[in-house]
This record gives structure tokens, C-alpha cells and sequence, in this order.
């Protein structure tokens, strides 16, 4: 059994301490009225200052005159209020993400039968614990913008809608009601699986029989399909319609293939951690060494779709598509391509030989790239479109992602501690004790 | 100079493994094994040095991409420039994301082929070649461990005798 060291714990409640300071001041410092927004932009310096005075400069030439300026600085009101909302749920997506991804992973194991990673299950389900904590979190968030405390999806303001034919036509889908209906369907449907599918494991651990196994292998077969639509839908709804003129046909598979990397990353992150503290004894190389395969593949699947989605858009160069790359590449350019470099160059260059897949610490080290670059990734698919040029990893941003890190920590670690870390009378278990590459 | 080697067959792969790791623990030179598949870690079993067809796949992969850059670089940019969907090609820089794709085709087509004929020529093979197999079961269902002999007949044939040999020949080579 294990137990969740001290340490470990405490480090968790600081980095959520730390973190709901972060969260804190973000919120304080976010303006209240235009005068103050102003003044913020004023005083910020060179980087943001700049920007700002490129955008007035425009709108002069424009010849729009003062009309022009007060809805600019009403806007820009509205983006520096998004800006704690936005950090906020951008960590507390991605930390979900990772235990959602994780739970995918897991389910194609079992759909799978596969024969080498069932002495990993009880870390994957321990890192699927958080999908609980981590889904209620995101849901608040989802209702606390329907209930217009924040402005992170410009579809939920009656007033734009009122202004945009677009939006009414897509009003029948994009309305709050619907919208918390489907999320609270697509968190219950995952949640229950993970719940359901963690008891028959544990289950089949005192069983004298396969019932319990069998019955997890089909379950989690039908699960995969209903992940698979509703991870769909749930990326058009949680991200891509903060942008909702904006549309991609492959946008689920890009959002899919970023949470299934970040969630095989923390599983190699946690098995070693686990492993250097003396338990998961017969957990061996070969096992980190196909997980780091995994990492290595599906970061190059991610960017196939990336470019995939780029490449077209670019090459067509339809105003109301390219926008979206346009924005991006203009405001967000250092976190834009210092993504791709960090989710593809990295990785494949360091993964790429077979050795180092086996070398622990060097897993960790790419890990941790791999986890910013997709922590980026998210951040570039919310950050343009709810504070636009205002963007900032700063105070606020790292503290929610501080205080979402803490609480992954601590509530996966405490699932740990609930079961033995190695599954008794999984049929598989002695095949995958010996499993060697 | 002719040589006498022995040949042991083995109908189990598993069996092969054991009696390749006793044969080697008793420190005798395995000259060769035919195998009718794959055995899965038979050449770390053997000795045999770690392969290094993976470092020419991989530089076979920068010549591909090479080959692919400097190639569209000349059709596309400099001998007959074109303007496709309003993007004149004066740049490749500017032009490079319609690249891509070409760019990676040509460097997994190097890399696929280069690696597979470096392997055919680094095995000694090629079209018309008389098989090297001495003996036609080690296509089908036997595996074959060749030792050479070095006044040593005695001792080895009574060693793979111990290790579940179900035919052991002594031949000229």
C-alpha cells in the first residue's frame, strides 16, 4: 500500500496556497471601470504599451473618431476583466485534460486487453480520481459564464447575439441552458465510467473468477465511443466557441490528441516518482520505455493535426477562417511557434533514440517540457479571443496553474493511497511482470 | 580451407533461446542461427552487437528532407514561379507550409528505402542470390544453430544433445 508522504502533502496545500494568492491578486488587480483599464495599459511598459498605441494608431487612420475610442477602451475593460477568469480556466482545463486523457489511455488498455500495462492501471486510475474535483471546477466555471460573471464566451451575451446573425442561426446549439445540459452529460458520462470501471477493478482483485474482467473489457469498449463523440463536442463547446464564428472540422481530434499526450506524460511522471520511492518494484524499463514511445508518437500525431488544421486554412486564406492564425501569429507569436517547438522539436528530438526512452530522468525532463508546451497550446486556443493583445503569463496564470497542480497532486496521490499499487488477479498481471522490450 | 561445423535443429524457439544462452555460457563461438521468423531477443541471447541501421535511417532522413527543400526550392521558387491562390512563390520561407507535406514524404521515403536497401547490401543480399540456408527446414518449421568445430566434436555434440536438439549433423563448409 502506499502512503502519501508528508512532504508530498504539504507540498500540494502550498502550491494550492500559493496559488489562491495567485488567483487573488489577479482578481483584485483586474479593473472595474475604463478609467482604471486605461491607466493599467498606461502604466504597463513597453511590451503591452506598444501594442496598444499600434491598435489607437489604426483606429485614427481608420477616421472613426471618438465613437471608436470609447468602444475600444470598453473592450479593452472587458478584456483585462476576462483576464483572472481566463487564467483561471485554462489551468483548470488542462489540469482536467491530463486526468481525462489519462482516462482515454486507460480505457483503450482494457479495450485492448492489453498485456503490458496492467500493473500501470492503479496509477492511471489514481491520476483519474481528479477527474471529480477537477470536473466540478471546470463546471462552476462553465456556469459561473453562463450566469455572465465573466465575458469568456461572447455567445452567452444577449446583447452581441441581438447584433450577430451568425449567432442567432447558431442560438439553437449555443444557448446556456443546452450548453450546461451537455456539459454536466458529458462529465456524469465519464465520471460514472471511471467510477464503475476503478470498482470492478478492485473487485476483480478479490474475485475468484474473470466476471469482473470481462465485464470492464466491454464496458470500457462502449466507453470509448461515447468518449469519443462527446470529447468531440466537448472541445467545440469548452473551447472552440469562445472564437464561435470561427470553426474546425478536426478541432476535437487536435484537443484530443493534446490531453491524451499531457495524460501519458504524468503517467510515466508519476510511475517513476513512485518507483523512486521504492514501490511499483516490478515496474521495469521497459515499461517507462513504451510509455516515452507513446509520448514520442502521439506528440508527432499532434502535430500532424496541428499543421494539418494550419496548413489548410493558411493555404485557402479565407478571411473569417485565417483570422484565427492571423491573431495568433500577430499577438501570440512567441507562445504560438514556441509551442510547436516545445510539442515537437523537443520530444522528437530527444525521444527519438531508443536509449534515452529508458533513461528516467530524461522522461522527466522531456515531460515537463511536453506539459508546458501543452499548458501553451491550450492557452493559445482560449487567450486570443477572451484578452486578445492583454495577454500575460503572469501572476494570475501561474497561480492557477500553482493552485490546479496542487490540487492534481493531492487528490491523485490520495486515490493511490486507497488500493494495493499492484493489482492482485488482473489474467494479465504475470504477463505483464515480465514484459521486456 | 574447408571446415567442419555442426549443425543442431531445434523445432521450438524456445527451446532455441535456452540452448543458445547454455551453449554461450559454456563458451562456444555460435557461428550463425537460421530461423524460419524473427526470434525476439535472439541476437542479445547471441552477442551480437547492437545494429546501427537506425543512425543510417536517420541520416538517411536529413538527406531526404534535403533533397525535398532544395528541390522545391528550384521547381517552385526559382525556375518557374507561380502565383497559387494569391501567394506569389519569390519567398520559400513564405511558401514553406505548402511544403511541408513534401517534406516529410521525401524525407520517410529516404529513410524507408535507403534503410532497407543498406540492409539488403550490409546482408549480402540481392536478386538471384542462392539462399545460404544449409538446410531447407530453417524455412519452415526448424531453426538451425551452426557451431564450428575445433577438435571439440565430442564435448559440443553431447552439450546440444543436453539442450533439446531433436537433430544434430556434422558437415563440411
Amino acid at each position: 500500500m502506499y502512503t502519501f508522504s508528508n512532504r508530498l502533502k504539504i507540498a500540494s496545500f502550498i502550491l494550492m496556497a500559493v496559488g489562491v494568492l495567485g488567483i487573488g491578486i489577479g482578481f483584485m488587480a483586474a479593473p472595474t471601470t475604463v478609467e482604471e483599464a486605461k491607466a493599467i495599459v498606461a502604466g504597463h511598459g513597453d511590451g503591452h504599451g506598444d501594442a496598444h498605441t499600434v491598435t489607437e494608431g489604426h483606429g485614427d487612420e481608420m477616421g472613426h473618431g471618438e465613437a471608436h475610442d470609447a468602444s475600444h477602451d470598453e473592450h479593452l475593460l472587458h478584456q483585462l476583466q476576462n483576464k483572472p477568469w481566463a487564467a483561471l480556466y485554462v489551468a483548470a482545463f488542462f489540469f482536467f485534460m491530463i486526468a481525462l486523457g489519462v482516462l482515454a489511455f486507460y480505457a483503450i488498455q482494457r479495450a485492448a486487453q492489453a498485456g503490458w500495462s496492467p500493473l500501470l492501471f492503479r496509477v492511471m486510475e489514481g491520476i483519474t480520481a481528479y477527474l471529480v474535483p477537477g470536473g466540478i471546477v471546470v463546471f462552476v466555471i462553465l456556469a459561473l459564464s453562463v450566469a455572465h460573471m465573466n465575458h469568456l464566451f461572447v455567445w452567452m451575451d444577449p446583447e452581441v447575439v441581438a447584433h450577430d446573425k451568425l449567432l442567432q442561426g447558431k442560438a439553437g446549439f449555443l444557448n446556456g441552458t443546452f450548453f450546461l445540459i451537455r456539459a454536466a452529460i458529458f462529465l456524469g458520462g465519464w465520471i460514472l465510467y471511471r467510477e464503475y470501471s476503478r470498482k470492478l477493478s478492485l473487485a476483480q482483485d478479490e474475485s475468484n473468477d474473470n466476471a469482473n474482467f470481462k465485464l470492464n473489457f466491454r464496458i470500457s469498449a462502449a466507453f470509448l465511443v461515447f468518449y469519443l463523440i462527446s470529447e468531440s463536442m466537448m472541445s467545440w463547446d469548452w473551447i472552440m466557441s469562445v472564437d464561435p464564428h470561427w470553426f474546425s472540422t478536426l478541432f476535437g481530434w487536435y484537443i484530443f490528441a493534446s490531453m491524451f499526450v499531457s495524460g501519458i506524460t504524468v503517467i510515466a511522471m508519476v510511475t517513476i516518482y513512485l518507483k523512486s520511492r521504492g514501490y511499483l518494484p516490478d515496474v521495469n524499463d521497459s515499461h517507462i520505455h513504451d510509455l516515452a514511445k507513446f509520448m514520442f508518437g502521439i506528440s508527432i500525431f499532434w502535430t500532424y493535426l496541428w499543421f494539418s488544421q494550419f496548413m489548410l486554412i493558411w493555404y485557402s486564406n479565407i478571411p473569417e477562417e485565417v483570422t484565427y492564425y492571423v491573431t495568433r501569429i500577430a499577438d501570440f507569436n512567441l507562445p504560438f511557434f514556441g509551442m510547436v517547438a516545445m510539442n515537437f522539436l523537443f520530444p522528437v528530438l530527444l525521444l527519438m533514440n531508443s536509449d534515452f526512452k529508458r533513461v528516467n530522468w530524461f522522461v522527466i525532463m522531456t515531460g515537463i517540457v511536453i506539459l508546458a508546451g501543452h499548458y501553451l497550446d491550450i492557452f493559445n486556443a482560449i487567450m486570443p479571443s477572451t484578452v486578445g493583445d492583454q495577454w500575460f503569463i503572469g501572476i494570475p496564470e501561474i497561480g492557477s496553474i500553482l493552485f490546479f497542480a496542487g490540487l492534481f497532486i493531492f487528490f491523485v496521490f490520495r486515490a493511490l493511497t486507497k488500493a494495493p499499487l499492484q493489482p492482485k488477479r488482473n489474467p494479465f498481471i504475470e504477463e505483464s511482470k515480465h514484459f521486456h522490450y | 580451407m574447408a571446415s567442419k561445423v555442426i549443425h543442431a535443429f531445434y523445432n521450438d524457439d524456445d527451446v532455441l533461446m535456452h540452448a543458445v544462452k547454455k551453449v554461450k555460457a559454456a563458451k562456444h563461438h555460435i557461428e550463425e542461427v537460421y530461423c524460419p521468423f524473427p526470434v525476439h531477443g535472439l541476437d542479445k541471447a547471441m552477442g551480437l552487437a547492437p545494429t546501427r541501421i537506425a543512425i543510417t535511417s536517420f541520416m538517411y532522413g536529413c538527406v531526404g528532407l534535403t533533397v525535398a527543400i532544395v528541390m522545391m526550392n528550384y521547381i517552385m521558387i526559382q525556375d518557374w514561379p507561380q502565383d497559387i491562390g494569391g501567394k506569389p512563390s519569390f519567398s520559400y520561407l513564405e511558401n514553406m507550409p505548402a511544403f511541408v507535406p513534401i517534406m516529410f514524404e521525401l524525407t520517410v521515403f529516404f529513410a524507408a528505402h535507403l534503410m532497407v536497401i543498406t540492409f539488403y547490401l550490409r546482408s549480402r543480399l540481392w536478386p538471384f542470390k542462392e539462399a545460404e540456408n544449409p538446410d531447407v527446414r530453417t524455412t519452415d518449421d526448424h531453426f538451425l544453430m551452426e557451431i564450428e568445430i575445433h577438435d571439440n566434436e565430442k564435448e559440443l555434440m553431447d552439450l546440444l544433445s543436453d539442450t533439446g536438439a531433436v537433430e544434430i549433423n556434422i558437415t563440411e563448409k
